[in-house]
């Protein structure tokens, strides 16, 4: 018998009777008065920022500013300007090299300041972890309250690869004592929409 | 590792507890991580019903094994994940090797995987002639110390700062005697950065993998798994078949209660969802046995089977904040690795179901309502009956039960008892009497409670 052959009849004739999953009771899960404010207290709690912007051209602005500082930016979002051809080919070395990354994010959550990013939106899948610095953008009508209602709306399968993504990277390893920037983003901005 | 493998874990952690301010430092720091706990679950009102729909669907996909198994195999595939199934460690290993060697690779770096721990994967690679560079802060440093981890989530929280810092001076050249967490950190980031650019073939564990899409998710704080997965052109992830849940949807419930549970955070930095390999790269999904269906079919703890590794029981057991992780003398230690490990290896573990006071602390916090602590009393009485148990323990028990049984004899042994400590208090307070370690002897009372209760009743 193969190893897959062996261990699935192992497991069919030691597997309890089966018992049926249990029903999730949205009603019974945490939900909050102002989403936003959630949102943005739990994020900033945990190393990330958060900007309300009016619109694109305020968000466009920061970007030019960094442009003009000469620091090695990469744009992932087609309302701020041209995304760059060879983005979603290119390898590590070279991106090792972004110093800000600016991506679209979807789904916010506030119950634990995450938000979904999507492959189709990061371009590269590299890109919002090798980025030094990170920028993301929300609408803020796509604020829910908890992850359950957040999975109601992830299609999270259909492209290969997406994440729940709450402040920068960071560590404890040594000695419980908190740093930013392990190997991941040093830094997270979330800059929030009108709706 | 090794010198400590022939050990007890009472004999281990008598070493352990030699240096009392380190031991106290130690149940401080794992404590202030179970606080943390405290303070975030405490933020959830429908936690405790969170813990029975986590513990619900965990046994409900215990029950339904096999066809959640078949029905992700068939997922995976048609999302164009290569899907490989081994029976044991030797076979996860061998499967492993097979992908390195048929792709010719030389780079390869691991986030954190406690399969792969479970199976020594980096030590059979080792002999093999090939390196892995583990890429979790905490694991690089025990790895560069040729150590293993002391806990599952927090690898080196054995260590302090100083440790780390003259490991780091002797490995990556950092200034001797400069103990900043910040500058160590900085100082492994530059280095691992160097090793992911150049990486050919990433391992990763899993955290869930879901039976409805075919796809898994994978939790990280550093990122690291996934600098990993994505710079390398080969992706390997590494799963016990337990991680299997049915839909996406319960990933909500799983993502809420594990970094809760586990640090205090209220998700994880970094909650990766994959579900197909990225244009020109190859991913491998192993799904390993190794005794874990041998322990579904043990009626009384199967439900081990429903742990999420989130090490809330570690960081409130009492013996394990004072015996430190490697007294366990397995990858996974702490309360939870006491009820799992003796199904792998009776023999080898017999020890670890005694490693407990079955306070129930870690049955309390534990986010899929494992009755850890009635788990590690039953494995005390298997392992008894399978004659395993030592000797001192087996006579004393006996005599124990014969005195308990019989009340003359009951009667005597306590007045010779309370003679003894009165008189003879050398027999007692000696370093043979095992009671005596680290413990007063107490008074000896002038009679016992029967007699009291005779004298008085007359009165």
């Amino acid at each position: 018998m193969s190893a897959r052959e062996t261990i699935l009849a192992n497991i069919m004739a030691n597997q309890p009777v089966s018992q049926d999953l249990p029903q999730i009771d949205l009603q019974a899960v945490i939900h909050y008065d102002n989403v936003l404010q959630q949102f943005k207290t739990v994020l900033e709690s945990i190393g990330g920022k958060t900007l309300e912007i009016k619109d694109w051209q305020e968000l466009q602005a920061m970007m030019e500013s960094d442009q003009a500082a000469g620091k090695r930016i990469i744009n992932a979002i087609s309302e701020l300007g041209n995304i760059d051809e060879t983005l979603s080919t290119m390898k590590a070395e070279e991106l090792a090299m972004v110093q800000r990354a600016y991506i679209k994010a979807g789904i916010a959550v506030a119950e634990n300041g995450s938000v979904w990013v999507d492959e189709a939106a990061m371009v590269n899948r590299l890109l919002p972890f090798i980025a030094e610095h990170l920028v993301l953008v929300i609408e803020q009508k796509n604020i829910v309250a908890n992850m359950h209602h957040a999975y109601q709306q992830v299609a999270s399968f259909e492209t290969g690869f997406g994440m729940f993504l709450a402040g920068p990277s960071k560590t404890a390893d040594i000695e419980q004592s908190l740093v930013i920037g392990a190997h991941g983003a040093r830094s997270l901005l979330v800059c929030i929409l009108p709706s | 590792m090794s010198s400590l493998a022939k050990l007890t874990h009472a004999e281990a952690a008598e070493q352990f507890i030699a240096d009392e301010p380190r031991t106290d430092w130690h149940d401080d720091t794992l404590w202030f991580v179970r606080e943390k706990r405290d303070k975030a679950v405490n933020s959830i009102p429908e936690w405790e019903q969170l813990r029975q729909w986590a513990s619900d669907i965990k046994y409900h996909g215990l029950s339904n094994m096999h066809q959640l198994l078949v029905d992700f195999e068939k997922n995976a595939i048609a999302n164009c994940i290569e899907v490989h199934w081994a029976v044991d460690a030797k076979e996860h290993n061998e499967l492993i090797y097979k992908i390195i060697q048929d792709n010719q690779i030389e780079r390869i770096v691991k986030s954190k995987s406690m399969l792969t721990e479970e199976c020594h994967l980096n030590e059979f690679l080792t002999e093999k002639g090939v390196e892995v560079v583990d890429t979790d802060l905490g694991e690089r440093i025990v790895q560069f110390r040729k150590e293993a981890p002391s806990h599952i989530v927090l690898p080196a929280i054995h260590l302090k700062k100083q440790d780390v810092s003259e490991t780091f001076h002797e490995h990556l050249g950092t200034e001797k005697g400069n103990n900043d967490p910040q500058y160590l950190t900085e100082a492994a980031r530059g280095h691992l950065r160097d090793k992911f650019i150049a990486s050919e073939l990433a391992i990763t564990g899993v955290n869930f993998a879901i039976a409805e899409t075919g796809g898994f998710v994978v939790c990280t704080n550093e990122g690291n798994a996934d600098m990993g997965a994505h710079a390398a052109k080969i992706h390997i992830a590494c799963m016990g078949f337990e991680k299997i849940i049915p839909k996406a949807e319960h990933l909500a419930v799983f993502l809420r209660l594990l970094a809760r549970s586990a640090t205090g955070q209220p998700i994880t930095t970094y909650s990766s969802h994959f579900s197909k390999p990225r244009a020109g790269q190859q991913m491998h999904l192993v799904i390993v046995d190794n005794g874990r269906s041998r322990q579904l079919g043990r009626e009384e703890f199967r439900n081990s089977l429903k742990c999420i590794r989130c090490a809330a029981c570690f960081n409130t057991c009492p013996v394990y904040r004072r015996s430190g992780g490697h007294s366990y003398h397995t990858a996974v230690a702490g309360p939870i690795g006491s009820i799992l490990n003796p199904n792998l290896d009776m023999q080898a573990n017999k020890d670890l179901p005694f490693a407990s006071t079955l306070c129930g602390s870690c049955s309390n916090v534990c986010p899929v309502k494992i009755n850890i602590h009635e788990q590690l009393y039953l494995w005390r009485q298997t392992i008894t009956k399978e004659g395993l148990a030592p000797k001192t323990k087996t006579i004393a028990m006996w005599g124990m039960s014969e005195v308990l049984a019989h009340p003359a004899i009951y009667r005597l042994a306590g007045k010779m008892g309370r003679w003894v400590v009165k008189y003879l208090p050398f027999l007692t307070n000696n370093a043979m009497n095992p009671w005596f370690k680290q413990r007063e002897m107490p008074q000896a009372p002038k009679e016992s409670f029967r007699d009291w209760y005779l004298n008085n009743k007359q009165k």
